[in-house]
């Protein structure tokens, strides 16, 4: 079943289309790569799917739900989205802004605490969970709202129904912590939760992602898995910029190396 | 020193914080009772506030700390609460550190519509229980204002801030220029009146006063804290609220009517203050945190605390000229609040 399931989407939320006939379903436990050059509506469709704005037609649905049907707390306890950066400048502790994530849930003081815990630990940063937001750098500031958006969505039992909006979440990290992202989403998709990423490298996005949209001026030009996808032509195309593809030795996934 | 937090110790600071403003707060009180131009000596106050509460209203001095005194601290009390308490929310919603209740158009607009009044012979009219049709027209000059101004913030795709940020400053604008125009055509008793009232003062005070002042913050009290989640979520960005099931725009509205509520309230009882609303939520989340469930009750506390303390300085500083205690926030709170500018690189807040 699909978690997620757009149909012929359109939206043009300020007059003019932003992004047309898009059509993509996505099964829980998988993840879905969304790239194309910049502008192309990678982000714009992650908005409207979190409901920054609405489609004018189409159907969008989740778990079998019209989302534009569903009430705003119980979409939140189901669906959450990493912003590319943050505009938070208050002086909250990294706890304080994780613990921000629970707000949809009334599930309790102790119960808060303990998914408190495990998410910071996923994404290790316990150690800065008394520091000052406003005093961390950049990728530690983006781990803290890894780590919040996880705390909205965390189930100890299932993720089935949950999704995760990633809108580049490995740009402010290093070697390391990217690694680290892409274990916590391949964590996230065992426990069968269903994330949608925008990644610009396509080699760590062939890494994590089963099924990959590409997008340009809006609307959909292709949509299958990497290796389906990453064609030499399909780069020569959309990003003026020629290609080798080969397969990663050890894991198979495709590798794209810019000639 | 802030850097390295030890777990735990804003949570201690916070209930560090709210005790000791809970226990001055009486203090000052007292004090303010116990202080002012008329010959009582503290111990003659102490006494008659003692034969007050013991149902006894005999002396002189029974009268004036009774029925002069009191409702005139509890007064202070009260609207320094609200006016803090506003500017928690307004810094909240603006999502900055350095936003007024005032920048929404409703001190201007309170202005405006008092001075309308004062000029159109309001003075001949007292209103009913000592409340003027000064007041009536101050309030609702600052709820039109602020509702006028959010309209015009208001569009298909939701409240801008940005924008009603701006409206404000052009309603206050053209508040204060209908305002000066006024001032321009009056005579010269007229002009005083005006701006004697504008300067704000607590020696209007008195029981309906009071009881209406009080009955604003304890409605603010129990509303405002009800936002308390959204506001924290709010302080992430409006989108990032949104996704975390806020509704936006019913808590921007009731935001701004309260807001609209309680600082209109407080211009139409009290004139203009300044700087209690700016500077009290500012210091407090300095202290404690931006959360504001902590931040709301902690901000009513110091602005109460604030205002008892200043309008007891406007009493005795040139006893027994009374200065208006918006010159003694405004004379104290300027210079704290250059030395918090200065400093705030030392608590991570960046521009």
């Amino acid at each position: 079943m699909s978690t997620l399931q757009l149909e012929k989407v359109n939206a043009s939320p300020w007059g003019t289309p932003l992004l047309s006939g898009i059509s993509v379903a996505v099964t829980a436990g998988s993840a879905l790569g969304i790239v194309g050059p910049n502008g192309a509506g990678k982000t714009s469709l992650l908005r409207l799917i979190a409901g920054d704005f609405t489609a004018d037609s189409g159907s969008m649905r989740i778990t079998n739900q019209e989302l534009a049907d569903l009430p705003p707390r119980l979409r939140a306890r189901q669906l959450a989205y990493l912003p590319q950066f943050s505009l938070l400048n208050f002086p909250y502790t990294v706890e304080e802004v994780v613990i921000l994530g629970r707000t949809p849930h009334d599930t309790g003081h102790t119960e808060d605490q303990r998914i408190l815990d495990a998410v910071l630990a996923s994404v290790d940063i316990s150690a800065l969970r008394d520091r000052l937001y406003t005093q961390l750098s950049g990728g530690e500031k983006q781990r803290v709202q890894l780590a919040r958006v996880l705390a909205q969505i965390w189930d100890d039992d299932s993720m089935e129904n949950k999704i995760l909006l990633l809108d580049e979440p490995t740009t402010a990290l290093d070697l390391a912590h990217q690694q680290q992202l892409l274990d916590i989403v391949r964590d996230l998709k065992q426990r069968l939760c269903t994330v949608l990423v925008v990644i610009h490298d396509f080699n760590l996005l062939a890494s994590i992602a089963d099924q990959v949209l590409v997008l340009d001026h809006g609307m959909q030009v292709t949509h299958g898995t990497p290796h389906e996808v990453y064609q030499p032509s399909l780069f020569a195309d959309l990003f003026d910029t020629r290609v080798l593809i080969n397969t990663h030795p050890t894991r198979g996934y495709p590798f794209v190396i810019p000639q | 020193m802030i850097t390295n937090r030890l777990p735990g110790s804003r949570a201690n600071n916070t209930r560090l914080l709210i005790l000791s403003l809970a226990a001055a707060l009486p203090l000052a009180i007292v004090i303010g009772l116990i202080s002012g131009a008329a010959q009582l000596t503290a111990t003659e106050s102490l006494q008659a506030l003692w034969h007050l509460a013991g149902g006894h209203n005999t002396g002189q001095a029974e009268t004036i700390v009774g029925r002069i005194r009191l409702p005139r601290v509890l007064l202070a009390a009260v609207m320094g609460a609200n006016l803090a308490m506003c500017g928690a929310a307004m810094q909240g919603l603006f999502r900055n550190p350095l936003a007024d209740p005032s920048l929404i158009g409703v001190t201007a607009g309170a202005s405006l519509g008092g001075a309308l009044v004062i000029v159109t012979g309001g003075r001949l009219l007292e209103g009913y229980m000592g409340l003027t049709l000064i007041s009536a027209g101050a309030f609702l000059g600052g709820v039109l204002a602020v509702l006028f101004v959010y309209r015009l913030a208001t569009s298909a795709n939701g409240t801008s801030v940005a924008t009603m940020l701006l409206a404000g400053i052009a309603i206050t604008a053209l508040a204060g220029a209908l305002g000066s125009m006024l001032e321009f055509f009056v005579d010269n008793e007229m002009l005083r009146r005006i701006s004697l009232w504008k300067m704000g003062g607590l020696d209007g005070a008195s029981y309906p006063r009071l009881w209406l002042g009080g009955s604003v913050s304890i409605a603010l009290l129990l509303a405002l804290p009800r936002y308390a989640a959204a506001l924290n979520a709010l302080l992430l960005g409006e989108s990032e609220a949104r996704h975390l099931g806020i509704d936006i725009p019913r808590t921007k509205l009731a935001l701004v009517v309260w807001v609209a509520i309680g600082v209109g309230t407080s211009v139409a009882l009290v004139g203009t203050i300044a700087f209690v609303g700016l500077v009290v939520p500012h210091l407090i989340r300095l202290l404690i945190g931006p959360n504001h469930r902590y931040l709301l009750p902690a901000s009513a506390l110091a602005g109460a605390l604030l205002l008892v303390i200043a309008d007891t300085l406007a009493r005795v500083a040139l006893s027994p000229t009374e200065l208006p205690v918006g010159i003694i926030t405004a004379i104290v709170g300027v210079p704290f609040f250059i030395s918090l500018l200065r400093q705030r690189h030392h608590y991570g807040m960046q521009s």
